[in-house]
């Protein structure tokens, strides 16, 4: 185990910024007129991208992050009982 | 059944609905008021904050907003919903684990000064009411229009609604309510979408339709829209308008400011545990996609079905909608050629571009307005955006009681928002202000009495937006998020991410972000407001994405500004600590 809960936690986190700046604010309109030369179908793949696909691409960055975290908590906190049950503060 | 009746029932049904949820959830403690007790699950939360998030705005005027800007619609689409990512990575996790019942109240704990929970209160209830007012003028136009009712009286059923369930049932009555809202407005939204989406492509998918061919034709329906666009005098309906740095700086403000609102952010204060709240976040967004993903196929379908409907038409022919919304007095068809043909093209139809209406017919029948032809271009309709939601099913024939379910949605769309916005304006009153301020002696149950006063005089105020409707709503709306981006998501964030961070940097933060991001609104929305073009924009960014400067002039102020005084005291290090880990 190399990093702390919360180092691999800011890791997991920033490649998952990167991703999400690449999808929307990259294709959706930094490059959306270059991939707007490819089409999917009757889209132009940069409109596309910019009024749908970024969208797609946000629920999977989140649920993604459920699934790796939810990993990273069993490994570092899976003695404790405390993530199992409700915690009353 | 004849439409009115129709929209009477579905409306009642879904009021009753509301009003019995209420009832059954009603709070007990300020725990309930406040957060709902800490028992939603992560999915109904998921629906709460899609409803609470999707307003009047979202479900009336998004798809037309995005029918008239084509690509540069894209501002709202991303905007509205990257900012999701943004919160279930950067915020949710963290201030659930906080585990207290406001963002002020986050804020004033972190920064260990009141002084900067007093500015995160200012912020807030701007910003809250700033977005109510919106909602209560989305509910007069309902109800003018669909039950024919005088806006007031229906803009005071609204009232009478949401002072019910949210005065009753605080956070706990309404994330349930929204709960069933969400069902009513995506069904609502969903059935006409697809509806449209057969009749013009084929293709019962409307997120897939819109990329499809036209029903009988082998060309393409965005292609089409391209080419129509162009011969009526517009930019390609796929291509930008806007230049490519604001249209990034708008995005990015909108999303910040999304992450950065407070009636969002408390949602993620009621699930049990810190994965839920990130759950919840990743399900809200699942919710809001669904809507999201359709509107900027409705925009494409009724765009192509309006300019098909009326472009060319004489107007002693113009479909019967046509003439129904020009009576509500948004749309004017002004005849600038007198050949009695109704002209679509780009350009203002009218000086002054909002109709003011005479009492008179024009020689076919029209109503005539006092205002001068814009004579620059050969536009003749004036069309109000919002229409084209509230329009599309009668544009497209469908029958009566798909039109009666689009009011029932909307109606669903404004309330549960109005609803959660006035309970985190009634929360930073009654526990932020009274109780961590000026009263800190009261016990809960005047803590508890004093949030449901406070949701009832926030409810009469909202009201009085609604029926004296402040002219300024369009343009503060820039404000809501702009603020939301460049004083309370820097404050969360810096708060979560930099243990460093004391009360003077963060305090100082928010104040320049506040004061450069309003002045800069202020400056070109209200005073000189024909200024407010490319040329003169400080980088080419409009005020709608001055935000996000204002965000970037936080975080450099709040760093700087922390150097110079002393590191915060060791119980805040403990206390971050503690909600870093899950």
């Amino acid at each position: 185990m190399k990093f702390s809960y919360w180092k691999s936690n800011l890791i997991i986190l920033s490649s998952l910024l990167v991703i999400w700046f690449i999808v929307s604010f990259g294709f959706g309109i930094i490059w959306s007129d270059n991939l707007d030369n490819f089409r999917i179908g009757g889209f132009k793949l940069g409109f596309w991208f910019s009024q749908q696909g970024s969208i797609y691409f946000f629920v999977l960055i989140i649920f993604l992050y459920v699934y790796l975290m939810n990993k990273l908590e069993k490994k570092f906190f899976s003695d404790s009982k405390k993530l199992n049950s409700k915690d009353k503060n | 059944m004849e439409l009115k009746t129709l929209t009477y029932l579905f409306v009642g049904i879904s009021f009753a609905i509301y009003i019995g949820i209420a009832i059954w959830s009603r709070a007990r403690s300020t725990n309930d008021f406040y957060i709902a007790g800490k028992g939603v699950n992560p999915i109904a939360n998921g629906m709460a904050t899609a409803a609470d998030w999707m307003s009047a705005a979202s479900f009336i005027s998004m798809a037309g907003l995005i029918a008239f800007l084509g690509k540069d619609g894209s501002v709202y689409l991303m905007g509205w919903t990257g900012g999701y990512v943004l919160l279930a990575l950067l915020l949710a996790p963290y201030l659930r684990k906080f585990g207290k019942y406001t963002v002020p109240d986050f804020i004033g704990t972190r920064y260990y000064s009141k002084a900067a929970r007093l500015v995160a209160i200012v912020c807030l209830i701007f910003i809250s009411f700033t977005y109510v007012a919106g909602q209560m003028r989305g509910v007069g136009i309902v109800f003018s229009r669909f039950l024919e009712v005088d806006i007031n009286t229906g803009v005071i059923i609204g009232m009478l609604i949401v002072f019910f369930y949210a005065v009753l049932g605080g956070m706990k009555g309404i994330t349930y309510t929204q709960v069933a809202q969400y069902c009513v407005l995506i069904f609502a939204y969903m059935v006409p979408a697809i509806f449209i989406s057969l009749m013009i492509t084929n293709n019962p998918i409307p997120q897939l339709g819109f990329g499809d061919k036209i029903a009988g034709s082998s060309v393409y329906l965005l292609d089409k829209l391209d080419q129509l666009s162009l011969e009526l005098g517009f930019n390609a309906y796929t291509d930008n308008n806007k230049s490519n740095v604001d249209i990034f700086f708008i995005t990015a403000a909108l999303m910040f400011g999304t992450a950065g609102l407070p009636h969002v952010i408390v949602r993620f204060f009621t699930v049990p545990k810190v994965s839920d709240a990130r759950k919840s976040a990743g399900y809200a967004l699942v919710f809001i996609a669904l809507l999201y993903t359709t509107a900027p196929a409705v925009a494409a379908f009724a765009k192509i079905n309006f300019i098909d409907s009326v472009q060319e038409v004489e107007y002693k022919n113009a479909p019967e909608w046509f003439k129904n919304w020009e009576e509500i007095g948004l749309i004017a068809w002004k005849d600038k050629n007198n050949d009695g043909i109704i002209n679509y093209s780009k350009g203002n139809a009218l000086d002054g571009i909002k109709p003011k209406y005479l009492d008179k017919e024009g020689t076919h029948g029209e109503r005539l307005t006092s205002n001068n032809p814009n004579t620059t271009n050969s536009n003749e309709v004036y069309i109000d955006n919002d229409i084209m939601v509230l329009a599309n099913p009668e544009i497209a024939q469908l029958p009566n009681w798909v039109i009666a379910l689009v009011a029932a949605g909307a109606l669903a769309a404004a309330l549960s928002t109005a609803a959660g916005l006035l309970l985190v304006i009634s929360a930073s009153i009654s526990h932020d202000l009274m109780k961590k301020i000026l009263m800190p002696k009261i016990t809960e149950k005047q803590e508890l009495l004093f949030a449901r006063c406070a949701a009832a005089v926030a409810i009469f105020i909202a009201g009085l937006f609604g029926i004296y409707p402040p002219g300024f709503v369009a343009q503060v709306v820039a404000f809501a998020f702009g603020l939301a981006a460049s004083t309370i998501f820097p404050a969360l964030f810096l708060g979560i991410f930099y243990k460093g961070l004391n009360k003077e940097g963060a305090i100082a933060g928010m104040i320049s972000g506040l004061v450069a991001t309003s002045s800069y609104i202020i400056y070109f929305k209200f005073f000189n407001s024909q200024l407010n073009t490319a040329e003169n924009w400080f980088l080419g960014i409009s005020p709608e994405g001055f935000g996000f400067f204002g965000m970037i002039i936080n975080f450099c102020v709040a760093l700087i500004v922390t150097n110079f005084y002393s590191k915060p005291p060791k119980e805040i290090y403990q206390m971050i600590d503690n909600i870093r880990q899950p």
